[in-house]
């Protein structure tokens, strides 16, 4: 009869780290700020209020319609990315793998090198060029005669949202092309040449062979954006400001959840509601990472080479 | 050079404290998030002070202004905060004093120094306590370009529609943009549009006091005529005005660009470096001629007392010193543009400064509107009247609109507008 295993004690020691560096530093606050969500603060008093600051801010049209406008806004983002960046960052990704492509690997850093700048310099740089006084987009336009086309982009209601989801699109499409470059290597020059032999070649080889090997990764990329684009704050506040103008047209779930909580010139910050919106958006990425891993994930075709 | 004077300083002020604790003497230490005027404290106002007061040292130890109200609030709890506090105004001192952290000051000589509007920022709401001595107010304004105004041979302004006339004047030219302010950053149509020339319709004090009371409505003339006056301005504007920041504003104007641009009083010290042309500045324009002025005179920083200090005798003797007429001298002339509250005539000698200062002979002051007791509740009236105003100078909203809006949002919360 074999003996009773011992307790493994190793693994609990070389977990602990991880686990105590994650729980102090995610775990805690994530639930410490879920619970300060059910308080509100009366006559310099903490007060235990149960869900009350979520029917305030799901109840009182004054919080409601800037959560609701802060949400649209954000889906708004995050569709753009959708639609622009995971597909330019998959063009890219096949253009840059093709074999004959020269100069792959300077593209390659120069597409990537964005993506490691801070959001401070991004939004600011993009607002110098973007400037109608200073900056170069005018001047560029008008040298091939399209100065009509200009505009104050980031100054107006119907262009802002998407000026700057573009401009974020700028930054980060190094990554989506990145991830699928290195799926797109994965796949096994015996898969290509056995296509190849039964007359696929060129675009259809990418659209019958290599696509369909991919989409794991693609699907990897749309939650990555997701939780990106639901939690992003940093592009909107360099260029816009907490208020997020004009007329709040760029303001996310970040930066009204940002205003709540630390307050915003003569707005006192009210943690507890700043908790509650934390909570919500929280919540919303929950559902959506829930909606991709029990919907799609599950369903998805994997093959093993 | 700027790092090695910043050396300089804190070599100082080890020195300062070094000294002060052999001596045994009292030693107080002011909060402040004015780091950018260490160098005037030390040179200038702490050995003015020390030279009266033997026995007593000062240490003027500022902070990052963004992290202020927070380092100062945790100091207080902690018990490590200094014995005298820089206050901002209204209600982020007036909840340290309601707290208790604040001392009550209201029995100081000084405060007879000082009027009523003066103190309005630090003072409880049914009067009985004052808990911070007054510093200094910014006034707005317009400065402008005097050489464009000679060239294009444009009279100061002194109606709303000589004003128009000028703007008029200066677009037809073409030489120059009439007015440099952008919506960008939202602030400025607020605080430099609608606040600066507002106080000429509802009367300053007067329309104030009666919004506050609620006898008054943001829907009344008084209250949305400086919305249609801001409609007009646009029009004014730079290309892309909606896109333009506030330093995009002001470096159009001190590139000499822009012949008019709406003012506090607190850019005259950075101008007076930058521009090369010969500014003037301007009153907000009155509605016919020979009306009443009103200016906004805002009350902006002040001085109070840490209710836990153990030297609260050494620090009444200092805050009767910054109520003195020698304190707001040094102040006001070290510092163009931010004015001495006090009631004495101060000499500057900045003539940018003087001529703001002027207007308080002429024109009455008051305080900007949304600042007291107002912006309290959710919805916040500054935040939607920085909306409000970007938006009715863009021309999205009418200015009937914008005040419809501002009211309602006031009265969801405010009890006597309901």
């Amino acid at each position: 009869m074999a003996k009773r295993q011992a307790i493994r004690w190793h693994i609990a020691v070389f977990l602990a780290p991880a686990v105590l560096v994650y729980t102090a530093v995610m775990i805690y606050p994530l639930f410490n700020t879920m619970r300060l969500a059910l308080f509100a603060e009366i006559d310099h008093q903490r007060v235990y209020v149960g869900l009350r600051n979520f029917s305030t801010l799901f109840g009182q049209a004054v919080w409601s319609d800037a959560f609701w406008n802060a949400l649209g806004n954000n889906f708004w983002f995050f569709l753009i990315h959708m639609l622009v960046q995971n597909p330019i960052g998959i063009a890219l990704a096949a253009i840059l793998s093709h074999k004959r492509l020269r100069f792959a690997a300077f593209y390659r850093s120069a597409i990537f090198i964005p993506a490691i700048l801070s959001f401070v310099i991004v939004g600011f740089a993009w607002k110098l060029i973007l400037s109608p006084i200073w900056g170069i987009a005018p001047s560029m336009l008008d040298a091939v005669g399209l100065k009509s086309l200009f505009a104050p982009w980031l100054g107006k209601e119907e262009y802002a949202l998407t000026t700057l989801a573009l401009i974020s699109v700028w930054q980060f499409v190094g990554i989506p092309m990145m991830l699928i470059y290195a799926a797109l290597l994965q796949i096994p020059e015996e898969v290509l040449e056995a296509g190849e032999c039964d007359g696929i070649t060129g675009m259809s080889a990418f659209w019958k062979i290599k696509l369909p090997l991919i989409l794991p990764s693609i699907g990897i990329i749309s939650v990555l954006t997701f939780v990106g684009n639901f939690n992003a704050f940093d592009l909107i506040y360099s260029a816009q400001g907490a208020l997020a103008g004009p007329n709040f047209s760029t303001d996310i779930l970040g930066t009204f959840m940002y205003r709540t909580f630390f307050g915003f010139q003569l707005q006192l910050g009210d943690p507890h509601m700043g908790s509650a919106i934390a909570t919500a958006m929280f919540a919303i990425i929950l559902i959506g990472v829930c909606i991709y891993l029990f919907g799609i994930q599950t369903r998805m075709r994997r093959y093993q080479f | 050079m700027k790092n090695s004077a910043f050396t300089a300083t804190l070599l100082a002020t080890t020195l300062l404290t070094g000294s002060a604790v052999m001596a045994a003497d009292v030693t107080l230490t002011i909060e402040s998030w004015r780091n950018d005027d260490l160098t005037l404290w030390q040179e200038k106002i702490i050995p003015a002070f020390e030279a009266n007061n033997p026995g007593i040292k000062v240490v003027f130890a500022p902070s990052a202004p963004a992290e202020y109200n927070a380092v100062l609030n945790s100091k207080l709890d902690a018990g490590s905060a200094g014995d005298l506090i820089t206050c901002r105004p209204f209600d982020a001192s007036l909840g340290l004093y309601d707290d208790g952290k604040l001392a009550n000051l209201a029995d100081l000589d000084a405060m007879a120094n000082f009027s009523d509007v003066a103190k309005s920022a630090w003072t409880t709401d049914d009067g009985s306590g004052n808990f911070c001595v007054p510093m200094a107010s910014v006034i707005h304004g317009f400065i402008y370009n005097k050489d464009a105004f000679a060239e294009l041979g444009i009279a100061v302004p002194e109606t709303e529609a000589e004003f128009f006339a000028a703007l008029e004047t200066i677009k037809a030219d073409g030489s120059y943009i009439p007015m440099s302010m952008g919506t960008n950053d939202q602030w400025e149509a607020a605080t430099m549009g609608y606040n600066n020339i507002g106080p000429n319709y509802w009367k300053g004090e007067e329309g104030r006091l009666a919004l506050i009371a609620g006898d008054q409505k943001l829907t009344d003339a008084a209250w949305v005529a400086p919305y249609e006056q801001l409609a007009k301005w646009g029009a004014y504007m730079g290309d892309g005005f909606e896109a333009q920041t506030y330093p995009d504003s002001q470096n159009l104007f001190t590139l000499g660009r822009a012949a008019i641009y709406p003012a506090g009083s607190w850019e005259i010290s950075g101008f007076n470096g930058l521009v090369d042309f010969e500014m003037g500045a301007f009153n907000p324009p009155v509605q016919n001629s020979g009306d009443e002025c009103y200016i906004s005179d805002h009350t902006d920083i002040a001085i109070g007392m840490n209710a836990a200090t153990e030297h609260a005798a050494e620090a009444r003797v200092f805050l009767e010193w910054v109520g003195s007429e020698e304190f707001a001298n040094i102040y006001a002339n070290a510092l163009p543009g931010f004015f001495s509250l006090s009631s004495f005539d101060v000499p500057m000698d900045d003539p940018l400064a003087q001529e703001f200062v002027s207007w308080r002979g002429k024109c009455s002051s008051t305080i900007r509107s949304t600042y007291q007791i107002l912006s309290r509740g959710t919805p916040n009236l500054e935040n939607d009247t920085w909306n409000a105003s970007a938006q009715v100078i863009k021309g999205e909203e009418t200015p009937a609109a914008a005040g419809e809006r501002l009211q309602s949002g006031l009265a969801s919360w405010y009890a006597p507008h309901q």
